[in-house]
């Protein structure tokens, strides 16, 4: 693919509000998962929480879209100066020419788990306060960026569980080079809720510890919440060096279960390789993966195989779910923001809580943070349904 | 602002599951005005690819989504494992959410597994994947009631940029209550439409799309447009219509307001 240019990128994860508490927490590898306390939840199990979400409002003309997942998205809109470079982007290019793709597995569906605790006890009816539109549909998170924005041009959201803000990427690219707009908000948000909580722990995928990626003795994940923006354009005649670009995105499907991984990786694999063909770039140009790393014990051996197989030992790699828990439909753009710090500023971020790496992974797995220069790396993510999406990421210079 | 942009490729197949028309070519008789429209449930076959245990609890969404894409690729005589297939839909399974919400709000809190990943948007995706065996890229898209409009979008431009046949498949399924009172969609509903970057001799038309700002075309019949309005993938519906008549035509499709889609037919 020709390269875009991620013009200005932000994070808001459980670690504090923006790009500075995620670079320290990366480089000081400190983490910020607490037990689970959230909604009086009684699970042994350990979360990423962002703090004072109740306490975040929305704008009155915004009222409609007021819950979780849309307070934790204005907080991303609002940190690092990335709302006043989006409006400077539409007063280049106009409200039509900026697109809106965004990712989300939750949405707002916790306005609706709550809506169903206050039904009518008589016939039944939701309180007429709980608004669907607005909170509960998938597409809500980019109904409020856009209108947010003032945008009036091509929208949508990308909901593929774990994979869902990786593959944006990929969709907005596609969007750029066809020529319907001339840049994208891409990202993803996804927040803490019952569905996600008790789902994970149906399925036994939930760790009663800080979550503890490839380590031999990993025991599942840890459920997190986060909003990460950035912005896509084409690349402006010059850049700085420290400047980041998208370089190829890979997608493909597993076609094996709904939620359990191809044992040997053959999707993430397959994925890895189209990422790889679209940047036209080979595994060796490759100096740093962010791995999916969930820390549940197939999906690190799956992915472990995968990256094995076409990387070896020769290229590190680190999954950072131990600092922000797994942020599911915002993982892929909260570790996109990961990749791009590691790129400006040279350094390989360590995994924390990993303690004893697994034997039965061969690959350059980096349990602490290390300075080293980079040029290009690589981000995985991986979703039930068997979605995968590899995007890699290039220094300019 | 940039000159209105046109995308185009050619229309291989089509699949149609909607209420009173139960496939392409019973939904291409209403269309046209040669059968009248008989509001009648629509029927949403098993999805036999599936293994018997997932037949047995595939979902109302999995059936409408399976089957109308499926029924698109067997009109374009293309095998599902080489076609990157974009489903969009207004909503997930509308029952297993319901499900999932009263067994949250009560005091047992222990949800299925089961129920869990398919709660997901994207389990029509993965039971695809899983049904054909195809390994190419899939998508899930949500654009509320623009969702047929940007699966087309997304259909259209992948298939330019992959120079690729590409599958759309946009469906929707109902909730029940108490959610069917704030998103009353009253039945199933699907369209598959395989596109071509390239013309073939099975191509029906060239279809050219772009965004505009005449606001979405009604269809003629009022009982069909009101079917048009109340399920979300048959937005698409006077596209279908246009393909149907067989002429050259235009039509505005809703997409996200103020924007419509602009869709030109050619018949080859």
């Amino acid at each position: 693919m020709t390269p875009l240019h991620l013009a200005r990128h932000t994070v808001v994860t459980c670690v504090g509000d923006g790009l500075a508490p995620l670079r320290a927490a990366l480089r000081t590898g400190t983490g910020g998962l607490t037990p689970c306390r959230f909604d009086g939840v009684a699970l042994d199990t350990w979360i990423g929480e962002v703090a004072g979400l109740d306490g975040t409002a929305l704008p009155a003309a915004l009222a409609d879209y007021d819950c979780r997942n849309n307070r934790l998205a204005r907080r991303g809109l609002e940190s690092d100066g990335f709302d006043a470079t989006v409006r400077a982007a539409i007063a280049r290019h106009g409200v039509r020419r900026v697109g809106v793709i965004l990712g989300t597995s939750t949405s707002g569906i916790l306005a609706t788990e709550t809506a169903y605790r206050q039904r009518d006890p008589l016939s039944g009816a939701l309180p007429a306060s709980f608004i669907y539109r607005g909170t509960h549909n998938t597409y809500s998170l980019a109904a409020f960026v856009r209108d947010w924005f003032g945008l009036e041009g091509p929208a949508g959201v990308v909901s593929t569980a774990c994979s869902s803000s990786a593959k944006v990427h990929a969709a907005a690219a596609r969007m750029i080079h066809a020529g319907l707009i001339d840049a994208a908000i891409v990202g993803g948000v996804d927040s803490l809720c019952l569905t996600t909580l008790h789902g994970f722990a149906s399925l036994e995928l939930t760790s009663p510890e800080p979550c503890r990626p490839y380590d031999a003795a990993r025991k599942g994940i840890s459920i997190g919440e986060a909003a990460a923006f950035a912005l896509l354009e084409r690349p402006p005649a010059s850049l700085d060096a420290d400047a980041v670009l998208l370089l190829g995105c890979g997608e493909s499907s597993d076609a094996y279960h709904m939620s359990s991984p191809h044992p040997e990786g053959r999707g993430a694999r397959q994925a890895m390789e189209a990422a790889l063909a679209d940047a036209g770039l080979t595994a060796d140009d490759i100096d740093y993966i962010n791995l999916h790393g969930t820390a549940t014990p197939n999906n690190d051996a799956a992915e472990g195989c995968a990256v094995a197989a076409l990387f070896g030992t020769r290229v590190p790699g680190s999954s950072t779910k131990g600092i922000t828990g797994h942020t599911l439909g915002a993982a892929g753009a909260l570790e996109a923001s990961v990749c791009a710090l590691a790129l400006a500023e040279g350094f390989l971020p360590g995994s924390v809580n990993t303690r004893t790496l697994d034997p039965g992974i061969p690959i350059d797995y980096l349990l602490s943070t290390r300075e080293a220069p980079l040029r290009h790396a690589m981000s995985n993510s991986f979703g039930f349904g068997g979605s995968n999406c590899s995007l890699v990421f290039g220094r300019a210079g | 602002m940039s000159a209105p942009h046109s995308l185009s490729a050619w229309i291989e197949g089509v699949g149609l599951i909607a209420p009173g028309m139960p496939d392409w070519a019973a939904g291409a008789a209403v269309l046209t005005g040669r059968a009248p429209f008989q509001n009648a449930p629509s029927v949403l076959p098993a999805p036999l690819l599936l293994p018997p245990a997932e037949r047995r609890r595939a979902s109302r969404v999995v059936r409408v989504a399976l089957a109308s894409g499926l029924a698109a690729l067997e009109h374009a005589g293309i095998e599902a494992t080489t076609v990157p297939a974009i489903f969009s839909a207004s909503t997930a399974d509308g029952h297993n959410c319901h499900a999932l919400c009263e067994t949250l709000a009560s005091d047992d809190h222990r949800v299925s597994p089961t129920r869990f990943h398919n709660s997901l948007h994207n389990t029509p995706a993965g039971y695809w994947s899983i049904a054909t065996g195809a390994m190419c890229a899939s998508q899930s898209l949500c654009a509320y009631d623009g969702s047929f409009s940007a699966g087309l979008l997304e259909a259209l431009v992948q298939a330019i940029t992959s120079q690729t046949p590409t599958l759309l498949v946009a469906y929707d399924a109902e909730y029940p209550e108490p959610l069917f009172a704030v998103r009353p969609i009253p039945d199933a509903a699907g369209i598959g439409l395989v596109l071509s970057p390239v013309q073939t001799p099975r191509s029906l038309a060239r279809i050219a799309i772009a965004l505009t700002d005449t606001p979405p075309d009604p269809l003629a019949e009022p009982t069909l447009d009101t079917l048009r309005t109340a399920i979300p993938a048959l937005r698409g519906l006077p596209l279908l219509g246009l393909l149907a008549a067989g002429g050259p035509g235009c039509v505005a499709l809703e997409y996200l307001a103020p924007l419509s889609l602009s869709v030109s037919l050619d018949p080859c």
